[in-house]
């Protein structure tokens, strides 16, 4: 029982548990219960590596036995570890969720057999980019996440699904042919894909070719990561997709993106060359989208611009480099992932109980189903960062790295950290006062189901069937599972800050990953010097 | 390390063509065009082999220097699976987008276009309340020509009711 022999289970299980899955497809009672016992077991696992990585430092797995800079090498530090718990225990919810809607809908309705492996084989994927040490590795981690996606979009394959599923598959491919390039270039310039391995070679690069990798490399996965110029395809694609699945792509996929950014960021190119561009549009991100988000009518339109704006705060921890700012923002992901897909599915549910997601239609719900109030209110409160929710806390750190850092430049993103906070919660709170608090009648295009007195079960032509559960308690129950994670985020927000800062320092410093993957005796090559124009203008001031 | 310039043209011609057809609105284009740009990729990889060497099979006498690099090649390999199957999946959701709707385009995001022409006045933000609401006798308004007090003129006012006037303070005297 080590982590050497155990860490890649944390890949395997899910995919295993796909193609057993897959056998079952005729049997969809064991096919549920297997996808739910193996994700049980894959969030205990990682439960476990986190626990171990805490004590015993990174460790690397050499799989098939090639020793690193020629094999792949799966390595599990505390920002690995820490971003698998978060995202299993995540999938695992929406998981439980899903089979709530499909045990109250009957399977019958839909051809959703194949909605279980495909989720596995997504499970599988967003694991494996979390747990790679190797370039291309991570490339095949985000083609067999994407892979799954493109399926999981267009599920069922209705007119608007598959309109929405083209935009997002023709901009995902995109994405990864231009991570394909840059992985060729990465090659041709340096003769390795080990992670580590490149960490100390593109060092050694002159600055122009370094500086092309890495903007190569940013683009590709600020498409991903939805950073603002590259974000117009996440609000077109994401709101018609079933519920649980625009859930689990908001909470996960963008997250992997931003992973990626932070890896790139931190091990391949340290220093700080492109920090200033990058907060720009971190700014840009944030602003953009939550002006975006103002404009909706539909909640999950809506949620979908926030969600984008909120990548911006993760950019913004990112782009300081310093250890408080990038603490944060791993702090910042993995509230946000646990968030934002909580909203995303009492979105499902408010859909299921009001007939619609648009604020013009909804209304009255507080007085219909004062759970469904709790359950939006908490995370909606999260989200828009009030104390002493754990947004707030993220938040708050944030800035104040940003104010610790000084420049004019962080200070402009602090003021626009703050705006997009208050104009985040003026979005929800246009959500709250009408879907909730408005009477039924004030609405704009008024819903006639909920204004009708409620039909009689007897006559019509469900007449002697059973209606269709409104709110299930397997949906309810897992939502309010989600929430009160989310809850516990901030109840527990020392410990988890206390991860997320030491594993910041451990980025910044690279020494742990590069000895984990290299041994012992590796060099570790020094941070290349500053290049900030403030620090620069500054030394010449003196 | 030498290229070789045949490669690197038609690849330079082949990223041309990908590029030029993913910006059509036709399905069918766009997905030639990612095809092509997947090959033109792999070309380029190809490129980052350096030289044609030996076939990488271990034999004791030749030397190090003499065989080719085999991990671009293993590379093209995963990556000529990956887009075999994303072209696969794209040809099914172009026949399905014909038997939905009959043409091979890419169609407009509706709720977008309704949102780009929703006007920035919002009825129920941004109206004006013709009259006194709160529960408070403050003052009186003009109903017709006489005076009433502000909580009983909110009985008289029906929706598009010329009874009460809106004076521009929104009530009072």
């Amino acid at each position: 029982m080590n982590i050497t022999s155990l860490a890649p289970l944390a890949v395997v299980l899910p995919i295993l548990g796909a193609a057993l899955t897959f056998l079952l497809i005729h049997h969809p009672r064991v096919q549920r219960a297997v996808s739910i016992a193996v994700l049980t077991l894959t969030l205990l696992l990682e439960c476990w590596l986190l626990a171990s990585v805490w004590d015993g430092g990174t460790a690397a797995v050499n799989i098939g036995g090639w020793l690193p800079p020629w094999g792949v090498v799966l390595v599990v530090d505390q920002f690995s570890s820490l971003m698998l718990v978060v995202s299993s225990a995540v999938s695992l919810a929406v998981l439980i969720y899903a089979t709530g809607q499909g045990m109250a809908d009957g399977d019958r309705d839909a051809p959703v057999s194949i909605f279980h492996p495909t989720y596995l084989i997504l499970v599988a994927g967003v694991s494996n980019a979390f747990l790679t040490g190797d370039l291309f590795n991570l490339y095949v981690g985000f083609e067999i996440l994407l892979t799954a996606s493109y399926v999981l979009i267009t599920l069922g394959g209705t007119g608007p699904r598959i309109r929405a599923g083209v935009t997002y598959v023709v901009v995902s491919v995109v994405s990864s042919v231009l991570f394909l390039i840059a992985i060729a270039m990465i090659y041709g310039a340096t003769g390795t894909i080990n992670m580590a391995d490149l960490a100390i070679k593109l060092g050694e690069l002159d600055q122009g070719t370094r500086t092309l990798l890495h903007v190569m490399l940013l683009v590709a996965f600020g498409i991903k990561a939805a950073v603002f110029p590259l974000s117009f395809w996440l609000p077109d694609s994401y709101p018609t997709a079933p519920a649980p699945v625009t859930a689990v792509f908001a909470g996960l996929l963008t997250k992997v993106g931003v992973y990626a950014m932070v890896r790139t960021e931190t091990l391949l190119f340290p220093g700080d060359a492109l920090n200033g561009p990058l907060m720009v549009a971190a700014l840009l991100t944030m602003v953009v989208g939550i002006l975006g988000a103002l404009a909706q009518s539909d909640i999950k339109r809506l949620l979908s611009f926030t969600l984008v704006s909120h990548i911006g705060y993760m950019v913004f921890g990112l782009a300081m480099s310093t250890v408080a700012g990038l603490g944060a923002a791993v702090f910042y992901v993995a509230h946000h992932i646990t968030v934002q897909t909580s909203l995303f599915l009492v979105t499902g549910l408010i859909e299921r109980r009001g007939g619609s997601s648009s604020v013009d239609r909804v209304a009255g719900l507080a007085k219909l189903s004062p759970v469904l109030g709790v359950l939006f209110f908490i995370p909606a409160m999260n989200l828009a960062g009030i104390p002493p929710f754990s947004g707030f806390l993220g938040k708050l750190g944030l800035l104040q790295a940003g104010v610790e850092l000084g420049t004019p430049l962080a200070y402009a993103l602090v003021i626009g950290g703050v705006l997009t906070s208050l104009l985040t919660l003026l979005a929800i709170a246009r959500v709250w006062n009408r879907a909730f608090w408005r009477k039924p009648e004030d609405a704009e295009h008024p819903d006639p189901v909920l204004l009708a007195a409620p039909a009689d079960s007897a006559t019509g032509d469900r007449a002697g069937k059973t209606n269709v559960t409104l709110l299930p308690r397997t949906m309810v129950g897992s939502t309010l599972g989600l929430v009160v994670f989310g809850v516990a985020l901030t109840v527990f927000a020392g410990p988890l800050f206390r991860v997320a800062d030491q594993s910041a320092q451990e980025m910044l410093d690279r020494t742990s990953y590069i000895h984990a993957v290299l041994g012992q005796d590796a060099p570790v090559p020094p941070v290349p010097p500053s290049v900030h124009p403030v620090q620069i203008q500054e030394g010449s001031g003196k | 390390m030498s290229v070789n310039l045949t490669l690197l043209t038609v690849m330079g011609a082949l990223y041309a063509c990908g590029i030029y057809l993913l910006l059509e609105r036709s399905l069918t284009r766009v997905l030639l065009g990612l095809m092509l740009l997947a090959n033109a990729t792999n070309l380029l990889i190809l490129a980052t082999g350096g030289y044609s060497g030996l076939a990488p099979l271990f034999d004791k006498d030749t030397a190090a220097g003499d065989y080719n690099d085999p991990l671009p090649q293993a590379l093209i390999l995963t990556s000529i699976v990956i887009s075999f199957a994303v072209t696969a999946f794209m040809l099914g959701i172009i026949y399905r987008t014909w038997v939905l709707a009959r043409q091979d385009e890419i169609q407009d995001d509706a709720e977008d276009r309704r949102v780009a022409q929703t006007p920035s006045f919002d009825a129920e933000d941004d109206s004006v309340i013709p009259v006194e609401t709160s529960e408070f006798p403050l003052a009186t308004v003009m109903s017709g020509d006489r005076a009433v007090r502000a909580d009983k003129a909110a009985s008289e006012e029906q929706p598009g009711s010329l009874n009460v006037d809106p004076s521009p303070e929104g009530g009072g005297e």
